[in-house]
Order: structure tokens, then sequence, then C-alpha cells
């Protein structure tokens, strides 16, 4: 499904702000894999999503989603391989266009935008019983500006746009960090949902350890733009946050195990 | 000062205001819509003038005459559209590229800095002559709100399609664009040649009116279209959400422009004067929403947080 084979990248090569943020990551996702990635701060692993998605290219390596080697491939045609959510919920959905135009733009991904109308009635309908799915009440609301709407309900619809136009791999970027717990929590069970409806191949980075042990088949740690850590199966299920705790400090917080030394 | 000459310029500055309306038209795709502050406008209003004059003075009829204008336009927007995305420039400083390389292609395409356009020697579809004094369907008033109306009908029908919506999402959200696939780079370049041959349109109608095309008739040609966009907006199309009547309130925007212009000239300001009032106005206008986001209350972020991890 997807194959990425010694990825890395350096930003400010050369300059005193030089980073490594990925370096030399190898990964292999299977068909219906839904991976929880965690990590530190500057771990790589927004930086493993854009790489994925084409935001930038990377310095060397290989990324292929279906055998097709996408590294050199404009991120707007990937787009047709890759639903993504964003951190900001700005950042998902155009503001002043109405939530079924976002839809609708979403609906064609990947295919030949023409002089055809940019939303017919029979997609309007459809539109209105997807979002009645959700429960936030936006079935009433199709033409109303998406800048109107709360992030929650924003993620909400950009969870939807993803997989309008089923994905081949869904990248999930920290798309509940910006919202209160509870909306959080609200966002979390929709993108469960519609994973399992449409059994998508799943990438989701979260910063909290429970949801990363409660949702998906697979967790992967990251630091220093590597993979560190890969669980699955069984072994993930009987996970607990202290274990990932104790596993992070003894592979890679050197620091943070002397702390812990010194204290005891 | 006698009000009846005041009314007397009123057709005038009306049919003025129709013709800078279509120019700002097309301000407001690359502005409202893409986004981009184009500068090309500035060239291409008069690289659409310098082509009609020419292309009629060798002979040929109104309607080829314009339509050339509009290529000559839409190739001008090209230039910049490739300066923009091809080479990275950024989007003002490659329309002030494209303006001045336009300036050169202008005076070669008249061979000199002006070109007449006499009424009495050419069959033309607008003149300050035809004001009135001819049946209505010659009138330049009618003629003109023709082409906007067309105008405005067109540009509704094509933001509409599947191609105008993406065009208008790469404006709004450049990002959730090429996540949805979007060549917004296309796009972009697309926006820029629709904008600058809708301009050269103007340059062309305006050179007809005016019956003859300088070289510098675009000077500060992207503030009255601006000027036109928010005068419009501010009076008239906050009022709708329709695109359609976003679009006629910037022709309005465009008439209103031109009577105040005539009523201050009538008042008896130093003309001299002018181009500086425009610009502290369009100045004042745009500044106006920045002080209102500046002074009121800090309304609570929920964008940030949440980064404390393993």
């Amino acid at each position: 499904m997807l194959k990425i084979e010694n990825l890395s990248k350096v930003f400010n090569a050369g300059t005193v702000n030089e980073k490594a943020a990925l370096n030399g990551l190898d990964l292999t996702l299977k068909n219906g894999d839904f991976v929880t990635v965690i990590g530190g701060n500057g771990a790589g692993k927004s930086s493993l999503l854009n790489a994925i998605a084409g935001t930038w290219k990377p310095d060397s390596g290989k990324i292929y989603i279906d055998d097709v080697d996408v590294t050199n491939m404009p991120e707007y045609k990937r787009a047709k391989f890759l639903g993504r959510v964003f951190q900001d919920p700005m950042m998902g959905t155009a503001a002043t266009m109405g939530i079924e135009e976002n839809l609708a733009l979403a609906a064609r991904r990947g295919r030949v935008r023409g002089l055809k109308w940019g939303i017919s009635n029979k997609e309007r309908e459809e539109y209105r019983n997807l979002l009645a799915t959700l429960g936030l009440g936006l079935e009433d609301r199709l033409s109303n500006k998406v800048g109107l709407l709360s992030g929650g309900q924003r993620q909400a619809i950009t969870l939807l746009m993803a997989s309008l136009r089923k994905p081949k791999l869904l990248l999930l970027d920290e798309h509940t960090a910006a919202l209160d717990p509870k909306t959080a929590q609200k966002v979390l069970e929709i993108s469960d949902k519609i994973v399992e409806e449409n059994n998508l191949t799943t990438l989701m980075i979260t910063h909290n350890m429970k949801d990363a042990i409660a949702h998906g088949n697979r967790l992967i740690m990251m630091n220093e733009g590597k993979i560190i850590l890969d669980i699955s199966g069984e072994e993930k299920k009987n996970l607990t946050v202290k274990d990932l705790l104790q596993y992070f400090s003894s592979t890679s917080g050197e620091e943070f195990a002397n702390d812990k030394t010194l204290l005891a | 000062m006698n009000i009846f000459s005041l009314l007397s310029t009123m057709p005038g500055a009306i049919a003025q205001g129709l013709i800078w309306g279509i120019m700002a038209i097309g301000v407001y795709i690359t502005y409202k819509i893409l986004d981009i502050a184009d500068l090309t406008v500035d060239g291409s209003i008069c690289t659409g003038g310098a082509v009609c004059v020419m292309m009629m003075m060798r002979g040929h009829g109104i309607a080829i005459s314009l339509l050339a204008a509009v290529a000559a336009g839409m190739l001008a927007g090209l230039v910049t559209g490739l300066f923009h995305t091809l080479m990275g420039i950024p989007a003002i400083l490659a329309g002030i590229l494209t303006q001045l390389a336009l300036y050169s292609i202008n005076l070669k395409i008249m061979g000199r800095a002006n070109q007449a356009l006499g009424v009495r020697n050419f069959k033309v579809l607008i003149s300050l002559q035809y004001l009135k004094g001819v049946p209505w369907y010659q009138n330049t008033l009618f003629i003109i709100s023709i082409f906007v109306i067309v105008l405005i009908a067109i540009l509704y029908w094509f933001f509409g399609t599947e191609l105008g919506c993406s065009l208008r999402a790469t404006g709004c959200n450049i990002n959730m664009s090429r996540a949805q696939g979007i060549n917004t780079n296309f796009n972009k370049i697309l926006g820029l040649m629709f904008s600058n041959g809708i301009v050269a349109l103007s340059g062309a109608l305006l050179t007809q009116y005016q019956g003859f095309a300088d070289v510098q008739m675009g000077r500060g040609a992207i503030v009255i279209g601006l000027a036109a966009v928010i005068i419009g907006e501010a009076i008239i199309g906050r009022h709708f959400r329709n695109f359609a009547m976003q679009l006629v309130s910037v022709a309005i925007g465009g008439i209103i422009y031109y009577i105040v212009y005539q009523t201050v000239i009538w008042l008896g300001i130093d003309t001299d004067l002018l181009k500086m009032l425009s610009a502290l106005v369009v100045a004042l206008f745009l500044g106006i929403p920045y002080w209102k986001s500046h002074f009121k209350k800090n309304t609570v972020k929920t964008t940030e947080g949440g980064k404390e991890n393993a």
C-alpha cells in the first residue's frame, strides 16, 4: 500500500537552524492499516505526513503509494491518492465558500475540472444525508459559508471531504489538537467511523498517548526523524501509557531516564 | 457654479464609469477572487486600446479588433502568471515587471506615444459623441450597459462551473486547494489571463470612447479599479451575497467613482491633484477593515495549544 524507503529531509541545511526532520526513515503500510503516530516535538511526525502529501520534496528516499512512485509527483497530482485533515481547522476548508461547495470541490479530487456546473442537485441531496450522519445539525446549513462554523464542525467537514472520494491513504495530522476535549472526542469518533466504514488505510498523528493506544491497529513512535517503536496486533491492545513512557525514555530520552535515575 | 453644467457631464461620467467598471470587474477577479494585487493592468489596459486602434486603422472590423485586444490582454496576463508561478516571483512584482515591459510593447504597437481614432473617420461602437442625438440602440450608454451585462452573465456562469469553483478555492485557501487536487498554479495563470483580457477590453472600449489611445492612459488604472471595487462593495455589494450582484456592485462602483470625480472637478478643485486624491481615498478605504479588526476586542483563539506530548 504505502512504502517509504530511506526517507530523509534536512531543513535550513548549512545554517544554525539546520534540522534533520527525517533521517533515513522506512515504513510500510498494509491495506487497511490504521496507524497512530506519536513522538515528541520535532520528532518528524508532521514532516513524515508532509513528505507523503508532497508539500515539499525529500532530500533522498522514495515514496510509493500502491507501487506508484510518487516521490517527485506534485502535491496537487498525488492528492488523488490522499485524504488529508490538518491540525489547523482553518486549513482544510475554503472559508468564503459554502459547505456544499467545499464538499463538491472534494468530490472532484483527482478528476478533470471542466465547465460543467460545480455542484448538481443530486449531489446536494447526497451531501445533506452525509452531513446528517455527523449529528452536528449541518444538514440544514448546506449553503452556509464554512467560515461561520466552529473548529470542530470544520474538522468534521474536512474529514467528510477527505473521504468523499475514497482515498488510498488518509492522513490525519493532529487533527483534534486545536479542539476542546469534548469536541476532540466527537471528531475522533467521526474519524473512527469514517475509517471503518470505508476501510481506509490511515496514518494519524496524535499528541495524546491514550488516543494513540485506543485507536487503530498499529502504533509507531518517532524520534529524531526515525521510527523507534512499531507495535501492532495483540501487543498494541495490551499497551499502557506507562509502557509507552517507559519505552520512550529507555530508547530515546536519555536525559529523561537520567533524571529519573537521579530522583531514584 | 451652475448645477446644470454638472448635470450635463453626468451621461459622460456614467459612460466612463461603466467602461472603468468593466476594468474593475477584471481587477475584482484578481484582487478579490484570487487574492492577488495584479499591477499588470496599468499596462494591459493600454495594450487593449493600442491593439484596438491599430487593428481598426488597418481596416479591421470592430468585433475582430475588440477580440484581438482581449487576446493581447490575456497574453499579458499569461506573462505575469508565468513570472509568478514558473519563476517564483511575488505576484505584485511580477505584475510590475509585465507592466513595465508593456510600456515598450505599447509604444511599439502604436509606433508612437498616441494614436487618434477619430469618430469621423472610423466607424466606432461607442463614443462621447454618441451620448445623445443618436437612436437609443446606438447610444453609448446602452451599448456599454450591454457589454457589462453580458460580461457579468459570462463570469457568473464561469465561476459556478467546476473549474470556476476551483479558481475561487485557489484564492481562498491554497493549501486546501492543493490537498483537493487543484492545480493552483494553472488556476492563478488562468485568473490573471481572464482578468487582463477583461481589462484590455475596457481599454479598447475606452479608446473608442475618447477617440484615442495613449501610452499613458493606464497610469494609476489599478487604483481606479480598486476604488470601484471598494466603493461598490461598501455601498451595494455588502448587502448581497449573490456573486452576480457583487459584480454589478463593482460596475456601479465605477459609475459612482466617476460621478464623484466629475463633481469634484465641477467644484473647481485643481485637477493636478486628482490622482493624489484617488490614491488617498483608496488608501483610506483599504485601511478601514484593518483598523476595525485592530480595535475590536481580542477574541478567544482556539487554534493553539495541545502540544505537550510524550
